[in-house]
């Protein structure tokens, strides 16, 4: 029994509750969220360590034996998941020091963001699938209101379909959950591992069925083709803080689910399932990469190519092989660490010019240099440039997609990667390179504190830490090799969890 | 039994899909409440529909004596109705405001933010 595995959701439900009662005093909820967030990622960086000396961490809660009472387990996916968590947590706790307009904070911000990380951390450390559903909603519901803060009628709009497909996804969730019940009996993670091998050839069909409606679930949460329409019509509504958030950390939920359900549990007809996974993530990262060609919006962009690197995460999974499977984590780290900055790069620009449409911007290469270089390493990483992290990512997914054969799904991926940089480099000619406009936009101030300190400094160490992802990756590949070990063979899963040789 | 209730869950989840896909956002929220409850009376169903006693453990034994309910089931579906509770009156609240801000009840009239 080791207590650190609960940390990472205890230690943001317990500051979203502190700053539930200094619910008048701004500044004293804002430095809560600041302290709350280091603290999650110091704790988060331990449960690192703990999970690499020992292997697993399990905790039984209340102490009830593992396939009756819950359990939280941590293996290394959860622990970098935990980590990942913590990252980009105390930064956007940073950047919302000065860019969240001091009007929303009266509304809860805080304590929704601290509810929200809760709700990501438990679903990443259950290894019960119905407390999974649980900390889904929990997530969920901190979500929706903080994409609704403010309430304009972009927001509206973009929440009415966010909400409505992800009430969607969870009750397909639900209903998947009570058909694996039906059939297996039981909600341990682990124990349906073992259960479901054991389940008799005439019900396979069942189980395949029961597959695909958790990929559907987990599809939409993840905005893979086709079940991602909620996303370009909500992420660019909120503020932008709460848009760096969603898209470096919301997404990656469903896409660990993904990883956790189809190493763990649906492991029994991997060619028919996998194969479908392949195609999912070969048409999510066309589709996405396609659709950001067309728009001519800042945080539009963003968006859509959330999507497509969503494509190449659920690659590393459809392969499933070793080496696709390093691929696919060391990406779902650096995605999460590009796409919040750059989202909350377009959050500076806005701060600066008052708008996120590329039209009626320019010249901030003359204006900002620094702000410019910051958005070119983010940039050329999502791109996939070498020394940087995107393209360690990506030669280690095509690298596996050359040894499994799988030649179609490797030409899309490079194609992609190109229009990825054709994409980022429309943003870095019509934000930073063309001439200014001559008319400029009334930068509106609504309340945010004039430093912009709190702007550059999280923009900064996400900087920093794609250059270190890409030239030192060594420790993060070790990690992530034995972390895939650790998905393909099960047993030491099982073994952890329910005490007994599987 | 099961064939009934098989029956009332798809008939509730084709009923909560076709009203999801009306233009009118109320109709989309009713859409939202029917799916969950098909979603819980699947659960009810798919965990076995039988008449078996309480699942009390009598005195002094460990386990309790002959067929009884799973009640894990029912726990389930308690669980995912608060949830859905509390979900649904979250879409009440955003359906409303939703209506005051567009000052109309038509999804065609909610597409600025699509692509």
């Amino acid at each position: 029994m080791s207590h650190v595995v609960a940390l990472p959701v205890l230690i943001p439900l317990l500051a979203g509750s502190i700053s539930l009662i200094f619910w008048r005093s701004h500044s004293a909820q804002r430095w809560i969220g600041v302290i709350a967030n280091a603290a999650l990622l110091v704790a988060s960086l331990w449960l690192l360590r703990e999970t690499w000396v020992h292997g697993h961490l399990v905790m039984h809660m209340g102490n009830w034996p593992a396939p009756f009472g819950i359990v939280l387990v941590s293996d290394l996916l959860a622990a970098i998941m935990i980590v990942l968590t913590g990252i980009t947590g105390l930064a956007t706790a940073l950047f919302s020091l000065s860019s969240i307009p001091r009007e929303q904070e009266r509304f809860g911000y805080y304590p929704l963001l601290h509810l929200l990380l809760a709700g990501v951390a438990g679903a990443f450390l259950t290894g019960d699938i119905f407390n999974l559903y649980v900390w889904f909603e929990v997530m969920l519901v901190a979500s929706f209101a903080l994409l609704i803060l403010g309430g304009e009628r972009a927001q509206m709009e973009g929440a009415i379909k966010y909400v409505t497909l992800n009430l969607l996804s969870s009750a397909l969730f639900l209903t998947a959950i009570g058909l694996l019940y039906g059939v297996a009996g039981t909600l341990n993670m682990a124990d349906l591992a073992v259960k479901l091998a054991e389940v008799p050839p005439e019900q396979s069909g069942l189980l395949t069925v029961i597959a695909m409606l958790f990929m559907i679930a987990f599809g939409i949460k993840a905005a893979a083709f086709p079940l991602f329409f909620w996303l370009p019509a909500s992420y660019h509504t909120p503020q932008v803080a709460v848009s760096a958030l969603f898209a470096g950390l919301l997404t990656k939920v469903g896409v660990y689910s993904l990883f956790r359900f189809f190493t763990l549990i649906f492991d029994q007809d991997v060619a028919f399932t996998h194969e479908i996974l392949l195609w999912m993530a070969v048409l999510t990262m066309l589709s996405g990469v396609l659709g950001a060609a067309a728009q001519y919006e800042f945080r539009r962009i963003l968006s859509f190519h959330s999507i497509s690197q969503i494509g190449y995460m659920i690659l590393g999974l459809a392969l499933f092989t070793p080496l696709a499977l390093v691929g696919g984590i060391i990406y779902i780290v650096h995605h999460s660490i590009v796409k919040a900055s750059l989202f909350q790069i377009s959050g500076l620009v806005y701060r600066l010019r008052g708008t996120y449409e590329l039209k009626g911007l320019g010249g901030l290469f003359r204006s900002h240099p620094w702000l410019s270089i910051l958005f070119l390493i983010a940039a050329l990483s999502l791109a996939g440039m070498p020394p940087l992290s995107g393209f360690m990512a990506k030669f280690i997914i095509v690298r596996a997609g050359l040894e499994a054969g799988a030649w179609v799904a490797v030409f899309f991926a490079l194609l992609v990667g190109l229009l990825t940089l054709y994409s980022m480099l429309k943003i870095w000619n019509e934000v930073f390179w063309k001439a200014g406009p001559e008319t400029q936009h009334e930068v509106p101030t609504r309340g945010q504190s004039p430093r912009l300190t709190y702007y550059y400094l999280p923009i900064a160490l996400f900087a920093v830490m794609t250059i270190l992802l890409g030239v030192a990756i060594q420790p993060i590949y070790e990690i992530a090799e034995r972390s895939a070990s650790q998905l393909l063979d099960t047993r030491g899963y099982i073994e952890a969890v329910l005490g007994v040789q599987p | 039994m099961e064939f009934l209730m098989a029956s009332l869950v798809g008939i509730l989840f084709a009923s909560a899909l076709y009203m999801m896909l009306r233009r009118s956002i109320v109709k989309l929220v009713i859409g939202l409440v029917l799916l969950s409850n098909a979603a819980n009376l699947l659960i009810f169903t798919a965990s076995g529909l039988g008449s078996g006693q309480p699942p009390l453990i009598p005195p002094g034994a460990d386990v309790p004596v002959g067929a009884v309910s799973d009640p894990l089931a029912q726990a389930l579906i308690l669980t995912a109705i608060v949830i859905g509770f509390g979900v649904l009156a979250f879409a009440v609240v955003l359906i409303h405001r939703a209506y005051e801000v567009v000052g109309a009840d038509d999804m065609d009239q909610m597409k600025d933010t699509d692509t």
